[in-house]
């Protein structure tokens, strides 16, 4: 199985000391992956470095048959690896429907109008917002607007961090849902998240970061069984 | 009590001044709203806009209107430039930097301008100078005439820009959220540039409207960036609608001022209006869309 996307030995950070200590990774077409880990433990950090907006110490990032390590974020998004921020990231003085036609900005522009459609199908209550400015919907209303912004591009690979965050039981509910179905219509997905055991229910594989080192991976049935992971993270 | 028919020609005069007053301060107001940076260079490029068509005309013989494409295209170019080579790399994305950083090359526009042209006053004349549009209210002189109409196209134009196209998207994303505007794959840097650029291209246009009916000198540029600075406080920082209203507003001000006080004191009701709103509305009047 060749990998969509790869990530090894990843060194990154901010001051001088680093986050990431060397964290490998890679997500295959078709799959659903789970990064898990407490908050702190590099996963935004992981995130932003594989997307270009910051730029890695050390280790090697391939998306498709591209070496991307020292690329910028624009010509990583015209490749097709997009990602849907923590905290949501929308443009808050523009329209919704503004929001959503930036996101075919650099990419999927040829069929912006269809997959527009295709947004507001799939999100219904942002058709009823469309002239409403981005910085005014509810905080569920504006991880919709994320997310159809980041489907706008034509993804190949999507990564979401923390896609649930701030969302009642019941969206966060629909929001696994979506993604499943979003996977099963043949999209990858990096889904990046402090929720386990929902997060585990849906992905095909896991990793599990601590302190910026991946400590734990595997097939996400099993993991759903590992001793270890189920004291860490479910306190059982 | 003043006659009306006094009043109303001022008032039109003042409009047609304003419009271009509006015109500077929206390039003014563009920057400041984008890149958050007030931009001291504005009066400076303005004047070398001016000493620009002055020479297009002295000695290549081109009319100022016809020179306005080909002013505003190489004032673009300068205002890229500028930012993307010079402000953005020296300022290390601090404010207090970027401050110093137009501040500076308005210093060396203008000694420039000095050394080159010493401190003469130039101004041309067109076939059209002295000719007069009788709008039955008011005459008013053609290259006026001209410069308002001009003027509020050009002002459309950009808001057209702004508003409906996917630059003016981009530009206004990148001006709230530039971390998202990343992850669709917006180049920051380069829509920071063409922001700046297209601030910078309306002073050359805005000076092939001004030219006919004013001068060029090394300070011309003073007169004007205060004014536009009065416009942006008054129109709110960044406000598109605001730099628009306000521009007209201070070209009354001046006008009708200059009916009761005086041409010399003119200006002053400006700055009256000026620092009331400083004190009284800071926020200005329309507060601010794009910042
Ligand atoms: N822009 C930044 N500048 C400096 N330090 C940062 C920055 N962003 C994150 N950090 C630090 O890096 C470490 C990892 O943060 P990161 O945001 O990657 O964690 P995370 O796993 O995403 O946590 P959470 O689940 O809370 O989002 C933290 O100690 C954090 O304080
Ligand atoms: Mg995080």
């Amino acid at each position: 199985m060749s990998a969509l996307l790869s990530v090894q030995d990843l060194v990154a950070g901010y001051g001088p000391a680093p986050v990431l200590h060397g964290a490998t990774l890679d997500v295959a077409a078709g799959e659903i992956v789970a990064l898990l880990g407490s908050n702190g433990a590099g996963k935004s950090t992981f995130n932003n470095n594989v997307c270009g907006l910051y730029r890695a110490w050390a280790g090697r990032v391939s998306f498709g048959d591209d070496d991307i390590t020292a690329s910028d974020p624009a010509r990583i998004v015209a490749r097709g690896l997009i990602q849907v921020p923590e905290g949501r990231r929308v443009f808050p003085n523009l329209s919704v429907r503004e929001n959503l036609l930036l996101g075919a900005y650099r990419r999927g522009h040829a069929n912006r109008a269809r997959n527009f459609e295709h947004v507001l199908e799939t999100f219904p209550r942002l058709r009823e917002r469309l002239a409403q400015a981005a910085g005014t919907l509810s905080g569920g209303e504006q991880q919709m607007l994320a997310i159809g912004r980041g489907l706008m591009a034509e993804p190949r690979l999507l990564i979401l961090d923390e896609p649930s965050l701030g969302l009642s039981p019941l969206l966060v509910e629909e929001m696994f849902a979506l993604i499943e179905r979003l996977n099963k219509e043949g999209l990858a997905v990096l889904l990046v998240e402090q929720n386990v055991v929902q997060s585990l229910a849906i992905a095909h594989r896991a990793y599990v970061m601590e302190n910026g080192r991946i400590v734990l991976s595997g097939q996400a049935r099993t993991l759903a069984d590992d001793p270890a992971l189920r004291k860490a993270y479910l306190g059982m | 009590m003043l006659e009306f028919q006094i009043l109303l020609p001022s008032i039109v005069n003042g409009l047609t001044l304003g419009a271009v007053y509006a015109l500077v301060a929206l390039g003014l107001t563009l920057i400041y709203g984008v890149l958050h940076i007030i931009n001291f260079a504005h009066g400076s490029l303005l004047m070398a806009a001016l000493y620009a068509a002055f020479f297009a005309h002295a000695g290549l013989g081109l009319d100022p209107y016809l020179a306005m494409p080909l002013l505003a295209a190489a004032f673009f170019v300068v205002g890229y430039a500028l930012q993307r080579w010079v402000i953005g790399k020296a300022s290390h994305g601090k404010d207090q930097n970027v401050l110093l950083v137009t501040l500076g090359i308005s210093i060396a526009i203008e000694n420039l301008a000095l050394y080159l042209f010493r401190a003469d006053t130039r101004t041309i004349e067109t076939p059209i100078s002295y000719e007069m549009l009788d709008l039955g209210i008011a005459l008013v002189p053609y290259p006026r005439a001209i410069g308002f109409a001009a003027a509020l196209g050009i002002a459309a134009l950009l808001w057209w820009t702004i508003e409906r196209t996917d630059l003016g998207r981009a530009i206004r994303a990148v001006a709230k959220e530039r971390q998202g505007a990343k992850l669709v794959g917006i180049d920051v840097d380069h829509v920071f540039a063409l922001s700046f650029g297209i601030g910078t291209a309306v002073l050359g246009a805005a000076a092939c409207l001004l030219l006919p009916s004013f001068y060029v000198s090394p300070s011309v540029g003073n007169v004007f960036v205060l004014v536009a600075f009065t416009v942006v406080v008054l129109g709110g920082m960044g406000s598109f609608t605001g730099a628009l209203v306000g521009g007209l507003a201070i070209g009354v001000t001046e006008s009708v001022g200059g009916l009761f006080l005086g041409q010399q004191l003119g200006q002053l009701g400006i700055f009256v209006i000026f620092i009331a709103l400083l004190l009284f509305r800071p926020t200005g009047l329309f507060g601010s869309r794009l910042a």
